[in-house]
């Protein structure tokens, strides 16, 4: 029964079209009026041909028209500035369907930024849905079954982030994510050693995350010293001039563990040493560090550590901060109400968050070796792959690397413009923060390299879920587009003809 | 535990990781299947092996609740994955990729 009206309708349409005039049909008592006009005298509408009213028919008749007109078939001929040929033009449902993309080639462009964020792990996602849904309890409730279960799933994820960087569960303070923690360790400890009116001194490295530097220069304005240590060339600070900067009026020292930029991995174990020895604490931004790299806070003597939960393949904003119990480190907190947390970070924490987060911290202490052995042969292929074009460079020191970042120089191109080029590569060419800014990358520049080189580098992420497709197809795409860019310029013709750009005199404007 | 169980759960484990919607899921959960498996083909404790069948058996369930999540949220697919490629010239019903990467 259903299935009759439509064909009824198509009929009905189809004869409606066509205008027959059988008296039998019951539309042909509504014969347009235009219709007998016609046949009286002409209009400015004059009427077409019933048959010829169909789209089809138009079409061909100008086709008909465009040869007997042009001599040649419109598909032969092509539109000028279109790049169409005549025959789209003239239909349009030809021209929209030339127009479309086909979904079968695929359009989303690859990630490769996984400094920047690591897309979220499926059974992570798994863990957190349970506590978006049903279990919705507030873990600080004490006096009912929905507290006591997100209780002990909350503590359970506490005790998978301790495991992961070998901290007593207790140690563990839940924050809102890495800049959080970074804020609360600088600040907390500075502001407490200032009320006790001793040590007033900081020391920081150059190439640190922004929030780090802008906690520092905060301070600064508080009244503290900050020293910011230089880097050597490869990124690694120089263990001698940290030794020297230490006062004894020193309270902190914060040095990152694997750099956001160019991957290169301080030497915790020798930093915490000599600070443990000069009984100051010792902060590191683990972010893109834990996880991905083998930490342990006893054995590096870390005080206080940041750790985020997007960088580990967990929810975005949920981080944590290890603070150190035993020799304790105090903290001023920032945030003051319930005491949560110890005290040191008041507010509800989101169970489901922390629970992804968790249960990330749990994936990544399993999987690590599995992902480290993957990740390295990635990375191995990739490096050897664009090193292998002539005038790059790596940034960064070669060996004291986490595997997972590459920082690649391009002379003789600009890095926006690649960045541009590579529109179906998602890459950046430093941290997301600075990355709306054109200005060449603070921690390039900190390692020596020239405007020309920090403004040509591309930093290539590598995570738990990148193919050697991905990797094949980026390798591609770069040697590519680089000699495209390389082509375009004319510095690269004179470098081609064995001109130092160097000892060009340019004329001033 | 027989061989016969371990193969039917690898192929089951298979089967579901190709039904992840997304590229890179798909692609690391029948890698990470394959590898586990290889890594552990020579097991012969048997308690051993009982608590890998339970891990399996406890990806196998995730995995199935999250191939659903990962369907219900489709992106298009990225320009790795397969496809046909090349321009369509217009005579036959061929397959047209319009958006040029990376010139513009």
């Amino acid at each position: 029964m259903s299935s009759t009206a439509p064909t009824v309708a198509r009929q009905a349409l189809r004869q409606c079209s066509r205008r027959l005039s059988t008296a039998s049909h019951p539309f042909a008592k509504q014969v347009p009026r235009a219709c007998i006009a016609a046949k009286s005298r002409r209009t400015y509408v004059s009427e077409s041909a019933p048959k010829n009213a169909t789209i089809e028919q138009t079409i061909k008749q100008d086709q008909k028209a465009f040869l007997s007109e042009t001599g040649t078939k419109p598909k032969d001929a092509e539109m000028p500035t279109t790049g169409m040929n005549a025959d789209a033009m003239m239909s349009p449902a030809a021209g929209i369907l030339k127009q479309a993309t086909v979904m079968d080639e695929g359009t989303r462009p690859i990630y490769m930024d996984m400094q920047a964020t690591t897309p979220t792990d499926p059974r992570v996602l798994d863990a957190m849905l349970p506590f978006l849904t049903g279990l919705y309890g507030n873990p600080h409730s004490r006096t009912h079954a929905y507290g006591w279960e997100t209780d002990n799933a909350v503590e359970q994820a506490r005790a998978n982030v301790a495991k992961l960087i070998g901290a007593d569960p207790k140690e563990i303070i839940f924050t809102s994510g890495a800049t959080e923690s970074n804020n609360m360790s600088i600040k907390g400890v500075a502001r407490f050693f200032k009320r006790s009116g001793k040590k007033n001194h900081i020391i920081t490295c150059q190439t640190e995350h922004k929030c780090v530097l802008d906690s520092c220069r905060h301070l600064q304005d508080e009244g503290f010293e900050v020293t910011y240590l230089p880097v050597q060339k490869n990124g690694l600070i120089n263990m001698e001039d940290l030794e020297k900067a230490i006062r004894p009026e020193t309270c902190l020292v914060s040095i990152m563990a694997v750099n956001n930029e160019i991957g290169v991995l301080q030497p915790l174990e020798e930093i915490g040493k000599m600070c443990r020895s000069k009984k100051v604490f010792f902060h590191t931004d683990g972010a893109q560090a834990v996880g991905k790299v083998p930490l342990d806070v006893n054995k590096m003597n870390v005080d206080l550590m940041s750790i985020s939960g997007h960088k580990i393949y967990g929810p975005m904003g949920i981080g944590a901060c290890f603070v150190r119990r035993r020799p304790r480190v105090r903290i001023d907190p920032i945030i003051s109400g319930g005491g949560q947390e110890r005290g040191l970070r008041s507010g509800t924490i989101a169970p489901p968050l922390v629970i992804g987060f968790g249960e990330a911290a749990r994936i990544c202490q399993e999987e690590m070796d599995y992902d480290t052995k993957r990740i390295s042969q990635l990375s191995k292929r990739l490096t050897e792959g664009l090193l292998a074009m002539e005038h790059t460079s790596l940034n960064g020191d070669p060996a004291m690397h986490y595997p997972g970042c590459v920082n690649v120089s391009f002379a003789y191109v600009e890095g926006e413009s690649l960045l541009m080029a590579l529109k179906d590569i998602a890459l950046s060419s430093g941290s997301a923060c600075t990355s709306a800014s054109l200005e060449p990358s603070y921690v390039l520049r900190a390692l020596g390299s020239s405007d020309e080189s920090a403004h040509s580098s591309i930093r290539f992420g590598i995570g738990r879920f990148t193919t050697d497709a991905e990797i094949d197809y980026v390798l591609n795409a770069v040697r590519e587009r680089v000699t495209f860019l390389r082509e375009l310029s004319p510095l690269w013709e004179l470098v081609q003809e064995g001109v130092d750009l160097n000892t060009i005199e340019w004329s001033q404007h | 535990m027989s061989a016969f169980e371990a193969r039917s759960l690898f192929r089951s484990l298979l089967r579901q990781s190709n039904q992840f919607a997304a590229y890179n899921f798909r692609e690391y959960a029948k890698r990470r299947t394959r590898d586990a498996f290889r890594e552990h083909i020579g097991e012969s404790d048997g308690r051993k092996v009982q608590e890998l069948m339970q891990k399996g058996l406890k990806e196998l369930q995730g995995m199935k609740r999250q191939t659903v999540v990962s369907q219900f949220f489709q992106l298009d697919r990225l320009v790795v994955e397969g496809g046909k490629t090349g321009k369509q010239t217009g005579n036959r019903g061929g397959i047209v990729r319009q958006t040029e990467h990376g010139w513009d």
